[in-house]
């Protein structure tokens, strides 16, 4: 089952036709051109599969839509092909924590 | 409807097990080690270990252990009591025994210390073994299987693969007349109207908000919601991108009940178990981790549980097995001995979310017609209980029970 994976000819996947993201289905290296539906676009930085891009441009406050509905909101311009993670957007519930901010729990140790 | 099996274990109140486990149980830390000695020699046949930690008596921690201990896939249970922990011991083992199972206990303070407790469990769970051979073998029917889904270690490919997949799962067993429960309505914030649409009543529909709402006060002053560092670096951002994806493992069959740890479905169909403490933030985080949540689907009579982990969750469960879906096709090449199904294909172009979904199905009867899961091959037993407190669902949780 292993080591057969055929590359497919998308990097990414549109959840739902309302969406403003696609989602990654294969990991990309930085400096990548891949196709995000017709514009081509350069990654900065090397992304996992099941990470979001903007699918068009998004303003500052706009809602971030995947599955077809709201996932939180923009913290930022977004350009088409940017990467739409924890710098770029957040909840509108509940603040997430990451790996970094969890050091600052050790930091007292 | 279909038989999944001819030689199920038939317990006294009429339930049937897939497994027939002899469960080693510790209620209070202290008694702990002499509990874990007792099942060392024993763990590759079938004898499980189980406890609570607390000294302080706690009225969930009692109605869970009791639940667990008289599960259908518990043939047998041996309690371990160092002898001045608060938990009511007599209480419970006369339960279990009311239940028609072998039952003993051991207080250590009683049995004169470490060494003697370790080898008068150990003569014991040998010569009970031997004795729950003779349980009573019947045919089991897909319509009295209870199945549980969790997702853990989540990444941006659980929503879009597994949990999904398990979704077409879960419609099919469904449609088999099997119960199935998805859990943690803190996973469900974001989606509380969602979910409140499929209940089969609009009083239920209610409730179902009301716990979601519920879990999203106790987040909130807990200052963080069901999401860990891992969820992001995964491609995860926010609670609500979670929830979306979570809830996909529920399908599309109306939500026919709420249940609360312990509450068992009254018939088939699905049902959302609410792992949220009720009153005021009282004994911190609802779960401190996946095996916690699965400990709580299986008090509710779950046979099984299917967990999706895109990240790549290693864990089992105590008393049930868990049949682990993995959503991420690189997390499945990396870590294919602790998987079950490889729900990543979809992503490939190698499977289409039918396909997984029959596999998933077919994984499960599989299961509970006896088949090893990976962790159990792999020996996992993870078993967590800890503090909570819960007020009984209302009439209005259970429409088909009245």
């Amino acid at each position: 089952m292993t080591g057969h994976a055929t590359q497919p000819t998308a990097a990414v996947l549109r959840l739902s036709a309302d969406d403003n993201v696609v989602v990654l289905v294969r990991s990309v290296a930085a400096g990548e051109r891949i196709d995000v539906e017709g514009q081509e676009v350069v990654l900065a930085v090397p992304l996992g599969l099941g990470h979001k891009l903007a699918a068009r441009a998004i303003k500052s406050g706009e809602k971030i839509l995947k599955y077809g509905v709201a996932i939180g909101s923009a913290t930022c311009d977004i350009p088409c092909g940017g990467h739409v993670h924890l710098d770029t957007m957040q909840s509108d519930y509940l603040p997430t924590y990451t790996h970094d901010e969890g050091r600052r729990f050790s930091a007292s140790a | 409807m279909s038989i999944l099996r001819n030689d199920a274990y038939l317990r006294s109140d009429g339930r049937k097990g897939i497994r027939n486990t002899v469960l080693v149980v510790y209620l209070v830390e202290c008694s702990h080690h002499v509990a874990r000695e007792i099942v060392l020699p024993y763990r590759d046949r079938g004898v499980h270990l189980a406890g609570f930690g607390g000294c302080f008596p706690n009225s969930y921690a009692f109605h869970m252990l009791m639940a667990l201990t008289t599960h259908p896939n518990v043939g047998a249970v041996h309690l371990v009591s160092l002898g001045c922990e608060g938990f009511d011991r007599r209480g419970l083992l006369e339960r279990i025994r009311g239940s028609g199972r072998p039952a003993e206990l051991t207080v250590i303070q009683e049995a004169g210390g470490t060494q003697a407790s370790i080898e008068r469990g150990r003569a014991w769970v040998e010569a009970t073994l031997a004795e729950i051979e003779s349980v009573p073998r019947v045919a089991m029917s897909s319509d009295e299987l209870i199945v549980g889904t969790i997702c853990g270690g989540s990444d941006g490919t659980s929503g879009i693969t597994a949990n999904p997949a398990i979704g077409v799962a879960f419609d099919q067993l469904v449609e088999m007349g099997a119960a199935c429960i998805f859990e943690e309505t803190g996973e469900l914030i974001g989606c509380e109207q969602i979910i409140s649409e499929r209940a089969v009543t609009e009083e239920l529909g209610r409730e179902l908000t009301r716990s979601i709402e519920k879990a999203a006060r106790y987040y909130t002053v807990l200052g963080h919601g069901s999401f860990a560092p891992g969820n992001a670096d995964g491609g995860l951002t926010t609670q609500e991108e979670k929830s979306m994806g979570a809830s996909s493992k529920s399908g599309t069959s109306p939500i026919c009940g709420l249940l609360k740890p312990g509450d068992r479905p009254s018939a088939g169909g699905l049902y959302l178990l609410d792992v949220v403490p009720d009153g005021e933030v009282r004994f911190g985080f609802p779960n401190t981790s996946d095996p916690a949540e699965i400990i709580e689907l299986i008090a509710c009579g779950s046979h099984l549980t299917l967990f999706s982990t895109g990240r790549g969750s290693v864990v089992g469960s105590a008393i049930s097995p868990v049949i682990k879906v993995c959503a991420n096709p690189e997390t499945y090449r990396r870590m294919q001995g602790d998987m079950d199904i490889d729900a990543g294909r979809i992503l490939e172009g190698r499977a289409s979310l039918a396909e997984v979904g029959a596999e998933i199905v077919a994984a499960t009867l599989a299961t509970a017609a006896g088949a090893e899961t990976a962790s159990e091959r792999l020996g996992h037993q993870e078993f967590v209980l800890g503090y909570k407190q819960f007020e009984p669902v209302g009439p209005a949780c259970h429409p088909s029970g009245r």
